[in-house]
């Protein structure tokens, strides 16, 4: 349901504005969301003030210098620092993106960074993934095969391969979901942009053979059609892909079946 | 584990922390002109029906209706029909997996925004 404020746990205060470094003349200013599940505290916002004159340049780089320089205790997850395992999804500066491949000069003014929109908070910038994973699970993301195993391999055309780019490369970094408000409101059931472009990615590859219990899996009011079109997901991809275009494709699968 | 303290997780901030995109913004104004547009159909539905029950008691009702208040609020209507017409128009473009990309969607957008305006305008020279 829609819930439009924060539940009372949730609201967030003003934090501690952390010293500025010495000798630094090239300062920026950070607004981070911390919350510390041990203090039974509300979440607070804390300023930080970080030198660009030593600091690389991606938000990622200002992250690791705080947590190095000034604050141990903030948390949050990164492992690549190259945009592919996904792990430092956070919104920055109003939209979900990922930490390590979004440069600080495409942002004006201060860095606001929260954690991924409308998550459960474990700490800090960490939001509880578990009800993700298992949507992603629920539609099996899995080749699905009938016929009897080939010798050697599942062949695949070059045409057929083709259909599946734009939609592998995802790295269920959970930043589309979460900027959906369909997703916000109705989470709980609406499987959400993330998962949906993976259950696609299934449904027309030409090697699977469960298209038609895809399909019926999705066919109800909430896993697929809470989805309006309103494209917040395509357009906060870190990785440039299009869930809307995904799951408009299997809105259509569901109409040509039926004629 | 972090996993002692479940029942007690804050909910993240999501609407007051969101940028508002222009593609957001298009859609969510669907759904409230939607809405508004009950009132307008209501209010014209009352007009109708007092101009069937009678002389004196249309007088009434068409003096409030054409009121500079009512003005507006029929020239509201005129825009949010518009708007939800053309918004009607931009889902059965993307029905048909078209124009599904974030540029052509945001040119949609503005499409909307401006035609919706125009045609208004265009409308109200027209009566």
């Amino acid at each position: 349901m829609v819930e439009l404020t924060l539940p009372k746990n949730s609201k967030v205060r003003t934090g501690k504005t952390w010293p500025k470094p010495h000798g630094a003349s090239n300062l920026r200013k950070f607004q981070i969301y911390r919350w510390n599940p041990d203090d039974g505290e509300n979440p607070r916002v804390d300023t930080y003030w970080v030198d660009m004159d030593s600091c690389g340049p991606m938000v990622l780089d200002a992250l690791i210098k705080i947590k190095n320089e000034i604050d141990p205790t903030l948390t949050f997850r990164r492992s690549c620092r190259e945009g592919i395992c996904g792990s430092c999804a956070m919104n920055i500066d109003g939209i979900n993106t990922l930490a390590c491949i979004y440069g600080m000069d495409e942002i004006k003014g201060d860095v606001r960074i929260y954690p991924l929109p409308h998550m459960p908070v474990i700490k800090d910038l960490i939001p509880d993934l578990t009800h993700f994973y298992a949507q992603h699970a629920s539609i099996m993301p899995w080749l699905e095969t009938r016929t009897q195993r080939p010798e050697k391999e599942w062949r695949q055309s070059i045409e057929d391969r083709d259909k599946l780019d734009g939609l592998y490369e995802c790295v269920m970094c959970a930043c589309c979901s979460t900027s959906c408000p369909s997703y916000w409101w109705n989470g709980d059931r609406y499987l959400g942009p993330a998962a949906l472009l993976h259950a696609y990615r299934w449904i027309i590859d030409s090697r699977d053979e469960a298209t038609g219990e895809r399909l019926d899996e999705l066919e109800d009011p909430f896993k697929l059609y809470r989805c309006h079109t309103i494209m917040n997901c395509a357009k906060t991809c870190p990785k440039g892909l299009n869930p809307a275009k995904a799951i408009a494709e299997i809105k259509k699968m569901m109409v040509e079946r039926q004629l | 584990m972090a996993d002692v303290n479940r029942g007690n997780r804050p909910l993240s901030p999501h609407l007051t922390i969101y940028r508002p995109q222009l593609n957001s913004i298009t859609s969510i104004l669907v759904r409230i002109t939607g809405n508004a547009l009950m009132v307008g159909a209501i209010l014209v539905v009352w007009w109708l029906m007092a101009a069937a029950s009678g002389a004196a008691y249309f007088g009434v009702i068409d003096g409030l209706i054409t009121s500079v208040l009512g003005d507006l609020v029929m020239a509201g209507s005129a825009l949010a029909l518009w708007y939800h017409a053309l918004g009607g128009v931009r889902h059965l473009i993307w029905d048909t997996g078209r124009a599904l990309d974030v540029a052509s969607a945001d040119r949609l957008g503005w499409a909307m925004i401006i035609g919706s305006v125009v045609l208004t305008a265009l409308t109200l020279i027209a009566i």
